[in-house]
């Protein structure tokens, strides 16, 4: 694969990695996709109508990754991507994806990341997506995500989200449906600075008896940028549900955090739970009196909180 | 080793009487200093002023002859003081490990980081890997605290209470710690009002009403004159 310096730091930041990685993956840069591999297990085509792949992961597999990094490196470039995943039952697999913008031109650039999920009955699926942009450009980086999550009986779903730095504007749009004994868990993690915007938005049906969901977002909002955080968890059956929301200010930053619960159903156990402020004066201290400068300590502690 | 000159504290536009008043004491090298005194005596706040959490508003405080008063906390820290919270802190994202690390001043091995849990009476395998939350009891977490201060190797150390929320533990261990510091050469100033503690000391120092009520060795009519076992309260 050909790349620039700019789209090899992309995907070392979202992928961990610029080279072509072992098993199935897609490599997508500037709209088109530079690399392609499906295994004997994943196979991963295109889509035909529009932008996007159909990956489709046999029953059974297990043990195998799909790697979907995608580097928009042009300015001005606007692009909505729908990859659909296809899980058969009893698969256990890691799916890696992630966008990055670097942007030096005057024209935003907008990545829409459209990812829909249908998991077959006990099969098990991690989900790493990362987000980041650079660039001394004007133009903004702008990415848009929404994931789709069909759960099916006693599958599990674990969705790692995080917009590592960089990112002017996002709405994260996370939905799903939980099918009996299904289990989504999301860790999510922000950071917005300068006077970016971020609005992170998830609504989970627990459908299924005993589905289980825990969501849990970390946040840290830095200068004058603002966020939004607002998670529905809705219980249609016997279910628990639990939503977290913690949030860092800092400077002239705001974050606003909506958590709801609709139980439909008095054996439906939901909870939310929300909490923002500034880092604690407490924390800085006890680090300070471990040798720490000030800024050495708040760094540790925006770093471990976002980990 | 350490000096206080004429020490005094008070909140600015407080209506309260000094906190502190002109606080003399001196602190010899590898001495066990015990000060005790009844709540609202000015104690942690006199072990916040030598740590530089808090500045004196009159007085000077000298450290191995340096004048350390108008030096920030990491300063103090650098130079060689440590400080046990009475009250320890709790952090989102920061494992026993990493602080471990960060009280070391280094990466540390995780035997090393289990070597400084053992001596709290913690086992590494249940506690390195784990985040300091909420999730922790009181007792262990002040454990943990103690753990990061035996990773430093500070050569005064300032223990503010810490026989407050030990649990099950047993004091006997606690005891102990003082003891190998003691026996490693450490200056140790300890704000405590256990008799057990007290008995470990070198020199005794009571405080009342911001103010030296006395100073020198622990004698039967100072433990008397707490009333209880427990110490001087």
């Amino acid at each position: 694969m050909e790349l620039t310096d700019e789209e090899k730091q992309i995907f070392c930041e979202v992928a961990g990695t610029f080279e072509i990685p072992a098993g199935a993956y897609n490599f997508r840069v500037n709209g088109k996709s530079i690399g392609r591999n499906s295994t004997n297990n994943i196979d991963v085509k295109p889509k035909k109508d529009k932008s996007g792949l159909d990956i489709y992961i046999k029953a059974g597999t297990k043990n195998e990754q799909v790697h979907i990094p995608v580097a928009i490196s042009a300015t001005g470039l606007k692009e909505a991507v729908y990859n659909d995943f296809h899980i058969g039952d009893n698969a256990d697999v890691v799916i890696i994806a992630g966008c990055g913008i670097y942007n030096c031109g005057p024209s935003d650039s907008v990545h829409d990341g459209i990812h829909r999920f249908y998991v077959g009955k006990n099969s098990k699926v991690k989900y790493i997506e990362k987000h980041y942009g650079f660039g001394p450009g004007k133009g903004g980086k702008i990415l848009n995500p929404t994931t789709e999550v069909n759960l099916g009986k006693n599958s599990i779903a674990t969705l790692e989200l995080e917009q590592i730095k960089g990112v002017d504007s996002t709405i994260r749009k996370t939905t799903a449906v939980l099918e009996n004994y299904a289990k989504l868990f999301v860790k999510e993690r922000l950071m917005t600075h300068g006077r970016q915007t971020a609005e992170s938005i998830y609504e989970v049906e627990l459908n299924g008896t005993d589905s289980t969901t825990d969501i849990v977002s970390r946040s840290i909002a830095q200068d004058y940028s603002k966020q939004t955080f607002k998670a529905t968890i809705i219980g249609n059956n016997k279910c628990r549900g639990h939503s977290e929301c913690d949030a860092i200010l800092m400077d002239q930053a705001e974050v606003h955090a909506i958590p709801a619960l609709d139980a439909k159903t008095k054996d439906a156990e939901l909870i939310h739970e929300a909490a923002i402020g500034k880092i604690a004066s407490t924390q800085l201290t006890k680090l300070m009196t471990l040798g720490l400068t000030r800024a050495e300590a708040e760094s540790r502690i925006i770093n471990g909180f976002l980990k | 080793m350490l000096e206080l000159q004429k020490i005094s504290y008070q909140i600015k536009g407080g209506s309260r009487e000094k906190i502190l008043d002109h606080i003399s004491l001196k602190f010899k090298a590898g001495e066990f200093v015990a000060i005790t005194g009844p709540n609202g005596s000015g104690k942690s706040t006199l072990a916040n002023l030598i740590m530089g959490i808090k500045t004196p508003t009159e007085g000077q405080i000298l450290l191995e002859k340096e004048d350390i008063t108008n030096l920030n906390i990491t300063k103090r820290a650098r130079l060689g003081i440590a400080y046990s919270f009475q009250q320890p802190v709790i952090f989102k994202g920061i494992r026993v490990y990493d602080l471990l690390c960060i009280a070391s001043g280094e990466l540390i091995s995780p035997e090393t980081a289990a070597k400084h849990l053992k001596a709290v009476g913690l086992k590494a395998e249940d506690y390195l890997s784990r985040e300091i939350n909420d999730k922790f009891s009181g007792g262990e977490l002040k454990r943990i605290e103690i753990a990061s201060i035996l990773a430093r190797d500070a050569k005064l150390i300032i223990f503010d209470e810490p026989e407050a929320g030990i649990d099950l533990w047993s004091f006997d261990n606690l005891v102990k710690i003082f003891q190998g510091l003691k026996k490693a050469g450490k200056t140790i100033i300890v704000i405590s009002h256990q008799e057990k503690l007290l008995k470990l000391a070198d020199k005794i120092v009571v405080l009342e009403n911001g103010k030296i009520k006395y100073q020198g060795v622990l004698t039967k009519t100072l433990l008397n004159l707490t009333g209880d076992e427990n110490g001087i309260n």
